[in-house]
């Protein structure tokens, strides 16, 4: 389980092209967004352009890992040596990474505009920054102390971007956000203080070797995955995400529901795989929350009136399906077939989401901001007025809800593929109810926004391109189900 | 050769004009008219052209790998292209309809984008040539009628999307689960490979049959087989093109294509016949269509009784399907295309009388056939097909079944046929009795519900010449029935493909 995640030596050198992408993909994003904070673009093309060297360093990355397949580096500093990999899946994770945020940070000059944000408005670009930063950091880190200075970083950075609107509902749930936050940094600390102690050692390679399955164990994944848990929002610690969303700007949303929870989830997962790699229990556990997460997330995006808790709810339940695999994923005696379409289904769906709901989340802030309307019913007659914003929402919710030809189909075709070979009827159910629950969730909005019945109000124009960029986001979640080959091709290559 | 760009190229026509239709302006209608019917050209001659090939013998093939073990295949075979060859040509009869019948109203870019999409999604559907394919075009054509079907946006219209999204969801998650368990069990499966699933029949016929059931019973509520024809009915209040799209090409054919590629492609007649699930087939498909003409003699407006109708008459293929033997395949195949050309027909009547007179109800077509001639000719000759008289092709139809069904020796199935033409021409016959001779306000006797004058002749000219053009191809089905190329000769082409390997 371990090589999946590029834990293992590799047998070649990196190139010294790479360096440089790397060093441009973890620290560029940082610097231009302290760049942007002193002198903040009113126009998308500054940004666009700014942009352009950041997404060339993850293709140079990519066509170096589809090369040689992992690439390690090593540093010394001040006698603490720091090592970073790169495989398929984390190249992959940091490409996603680097386009959703390059989308996000094009979206915002048009936000901040027409929303009038104050003074605080600049201040969005260097926290954007730190976030895009301590992502890449995440996906590439070997050791649990950076892994920890990174989701750090990226959950403060998190919890300054929603204070910035500024208003008192977005203060109240920022402020239960960041407690929640430390108390997962929290948990998450003492279960590495436990390991520290115990073996001596924090680096994931090493400690994969030496870690036996027993009390300390199952006490630090315990904590660990607690802590987790809980900055993922997976059921059922999820309360807090619906009101920071529904508060938050656009472009912060969605970077954070694209990303930012799945940062935790991929955490957990890789540590899980270390700590408990055979045991029966913990993930099943994961997957019986994850049904009760699809049903109850869908429930409550069924029954909501706002559409940003919609969105957001909907998170809730597309996080289930991940957590139902787990026990396709770590434990014993799983067939290899079956794991190995878990794998793949697993990061599928969890890249195809990050896409889709971010596009979501951007269609939904064009609808909300057009209309001056946060409701369902606020959106009455909408298809008329705004049908890009609509029809975007339109492609991004059917990945969400799995229809043809999404990414979010192709992903749960390859887990209906593994549950079916290896007889979890249980989690063939909740994919397959969670499909009709999201279908319902959906198709409300669509409901009201096709009203024609509905009185004519005023809309507020949008400025160029922010519906294009979410249409650009959503059109890459629909066309990964039908290109799904490459990124899996990819994620093959990693070993046996 | 492998002519792959031919297929394919089919296909991008229709999804194409979705792209562009949907990037031009709402306001841009000379400009989406004349895009919307040069493609729906282009698709014919592009549709031709995979004819010859497929008469020629060749089997065009577009093919590329979606995940390891699953492709996107794309074939045009003979079963698929005649498929094709009913979507392209009502997608031009039906655009040409669609664009007078809409003349002036709102949100005409959405309607023809999502009408474009449509057809794109049954020419997929009729080119798939695995399971994993057809679902995706399947799905696509649920979501791409759902913007149809709710057009009006009236609260009945969105109700009735919602009722139809219920229906055709849940049919595609359990379509979905068979498809599932079906490639779980065999991997992928071509539709054009020889063997069907015999050699899975010792080790799993419980799997087999349930996998059947669960594919036909998801395939099963778009063709709308009782009892689950619920949403069907109520999708009425679209406009009538897409009533008209939905119930002679689209969504219940699609349905009834699905399952003839089940039963012949997947499984293979043999195999289905040692299951025993075609006499299953045969009885629903029968309660299905006495049900459904029982229930149109009830209906007093002119669209639900042609929808009662519709539930009825698409079993007839379900019906040819079940009986073993190549007349019962024949007949269903050459249905297929039959009822396509008939019932488009009557909708585009029913629209007609709706527009330019404002009748909705039965009992207010009197006399109608002096005021509008062409179209009461046209119904009439639909009508007579439906029921099933020489020389209109639902002659041949009902024929060709009654054949397959005494070879079949299933006696029974030629009293259901029997019985059901006795309902048709209950529930069709008054209705032409009104039309021609009844006096009504055409002879100074009362008024129209809602009288226009749409154009110089006896309405529009976009609504009229589609619908004399169908009703002349059903009855030529009809008369040219032995000519090279007429539907019979093709389905006769394919059915001996299937019997005679």
């Amino acid at each position: 389980m371990i090589w999946r995640f590029g834990l293992f030596d590799s047998t070649f050198e990196p190139l010294v092209t790479t360096h440089w992408a790397l060093v441009i993909a973890l620290c560029l994003p940082l610097i231009l967004g302290l760049l942007a904070a002193l002198l903040p673009p009113k126009k998308a093309w500054p940004v666009a352009l700014a942009g352009v060297p950041v997404l060339a360093s993850g293709v140079v990355l990519l066509v170096a890992v589809a090369q040689v397949q992992l690439l390690q580096w090593q540093w010394e500093i001040l006698g603490v040596s720091i090592a970073l990999r790169l495989n398929a899946l984390s190249v992959l994770l940091l490409l996603m990474t680097q386009w959703i945020g390059f989308a996000a940070a094009l979206y915002t000059p048009g936000q901040l505009r027409l929303t009038a944000t104050g003074p605080l408005g600049r201040w969005l670009w260097p926290l954007m920054g730190v976030l895009i930063s301590a992502l890449s950091l995440i996906w590439l880190a070997t050791d649990l102390l950076t892994l920890y200075i990174a989701l750090e970083l990226m959950g403060l950075a998190a919890v300054g971007m929603l204070l910035l609107s500024g208003k008192a509902a977005a203060l109240l749930a920022g402020t239960r956000y960041l407690l929640l936050a430390l108390v997962g940094s929290l948990a998450y600390l003492l279960g590495v203080a436990l390991i520290l102690g115990h073996w001596g050692r924090l680096d994931l390679q090493g400690l994969a070797e030496v870690v036996e399955l027993g009390p300390v164990a199952w006490i630090a994944a315990a904590l660990i995955g607690a802590g987790l848990a809980l900055k993922a929002a997976l059921f059922p610690l999820h309360g807090w995400l619906s009101p920071v969303h529904g508060n938050a700007w656009t472009p912060v949303s969605a970077l954070h529901a694209a990303l930012v929870i799945k940062a935790s989830l991929f955490m957990l997962l890789q540590l899980w795989s270390i700590l408990l790699p055979d045991t029966f229990y913990a993930p099943r556990l994961i997957a019986w929350l994850g049904m009760l997460a699809i049903v109850w997330g869908g429930l409550l995006a069924w029954r909501t009136d706002s559409l940003k808790t919609l969105v957001a709810s909907s998170t809730v339940a597309q996080l289930g399906y991940l957590m139902v695999v787990f026990p396709l994923l770590l434990g014993p005696d799983i067939e290899l077939l079956a794991r190995s379409l878990a794998w793949e289904g697993f990061w599928l769906q969890l890249m195809g989401h990050a896409f889709a709901k971010a596009a979501m989340f951007m269609a939904a802030g064009n609808l909300i901001l057009a209309t001056g309307e946060s409701t369902l019913k606020g959106l009455a007659g909408s298809s008329r007025r705004l049908p890009l914003s609509l029809l975007v929402f339109g492609i991004a919710s059917i990945t969400l809800m799995g229809l043809p030809p999404s990414a979010g189909f192709t992903a749960k075709w390859l887990l209906l593929q593994a549950m079916v070979m290896s007889q979890q009827w249980w989690a063939v159910a909740a994919l397959l109810i969670g499909t009709l629950l999201s279908a319902a969730y959906i198709f409300r909005v669509f409901r009201y926004s096709f009203d024609e019945t509905a009185p004519r109000h005023h809309y507020q124009p949008l400025a160029p391109g922010m519906d294009l960029i979410a249409l650009t986001l959503a059109l890459i979640a629909l066309v990964l189900g039908l290109l799904a080959h490459f990124p899996l091709e990819l994620m093959h290559g990693g070993g046996v | 050769m492998n002519a792959a760009w031919l297929p394919l190229t089919a296909l991008a026509t229709s999804l194409l004009v979705t792209v562009v239709i949907f990037a031009l302006p709402e306001e841009a209608r000379k400009a989406r008219t004349i895009i919307n019917l040069l493609a729906a050209v282009a698709k014919i001659v592009l549709v031709i052209l995979m004819v010859r090939r497929v008469a020629a013998g060749h089997e065009d093939v577009f093919s590329f790998q979606v995940v390891g073990g699953i492709d996107f295949v794309l074939r045009a075979d003979a079963l698929g292209v005649m498929f094709a060859g009913l979507s392209s040509l009502l997608w031009l009869c039906t655009t040409i309809y669609a664009i007078g019948y809409l003349e002036g109203s709102a949100n005409r870019k959405r309607f023809f984008g999502f009408f474009s999409l449509c057809v794109a999604s049954t020419l997929g559907i009729a080119l798939s040539d695995n399971l994993f394919t057809f679902l995706i075009f399947y799905e696509m054509l649920t979501l791409s009628t759902y913007p149809l079907v709710v057009h009006s946006g009236t609260d009945k219209a969105l109700n009735a999307g919602r009722v139809y999204l219920r229906y055709t969801l849940t049919a595609g998650v359990v379509l979905l689960l068979g498809t599932v368990l079906l490639y779980s069990l065999t991997g992928e499966h071509s539709f054009s490979s020889e063997e069907g699933l015999g050699d899975y029949l010792n080790d799993h016929r419980g799997l087999l049959t349930l996998i059947f059931a669960l594919l036909v019973g998801g395939l099963a509520v778009k063709a709308a087989m009782v009892p689950l024809h619920g949403w069907l009915p109520r999708a009425m209040v679209a406009p009538a093109p897409v009533s008209a799209l939905l119930h002679a090409v689209a969504v219940v054919k699609a349905g009834a294509f699905g399952i003839l590629r089940v039963i012949y492609d997947l499984y293979g007649i043999e195999l289905s016949v040692e299951l025993g699930v075609t006499t299953v087939l045969a009885v629903a498909a029968s309660i299905t269509i006495i049900y459904g003409s029982l229930r149109a003699i009830a209906q007093t407006e002119l669209k639900p009784r042609l929808a009662f109708s519709t539930i009825s008459q698409v079993s007839y293929v379900i019906l040819g399907v079940s009986l073993f033997g190549p007349f019962g395949t024949i007949g269903a195949l050459a249905h297929l295309l039959h009822q396509g050309l008939m019932k488009v027909t009557l909708f585009f009547c029913a629209g007609n009388y709706a527009e330019e007179l404002g009748i909705h109800r039965i009992d207010e077509m009197d006399g109608a056939g002096k005021r509008m001639p062409l179209t009461s000719i046209a119904f009439t000759v639909g009508a007579l097909g439906m029921i099933g008289l020489p020389p209109v092709a639902g002659f041949i139809t009902k024929w060709y079944l009654g054949i397959g069904a005494i070879q079949a020796e299933m006696y029974w199935v030629v009293v259901v046929l029997v019985a059901s033409s006795t309902l048709n021409a209950m529930y069709f016959l008054p209705i032409l009795h009104r039309l021609w001779f009844r006096l009504g306000p055409a002879h100074g006797k009362g008024q129209w519900p809602k009288e226009q004058r749409l154009g110089r002749l006896e309405t529009h000219g976009w609504l009229l010449w589609p619908m004399v053009f169908t009703a002349l191809a059903s009855l030529g089905a009809g008369l040219l029935a032995g000519m090279p190329f007429s539907p019979l000769d093709w389905a006769t082409r394919v059915a001996i493909g299937e019997y005679l390997p």
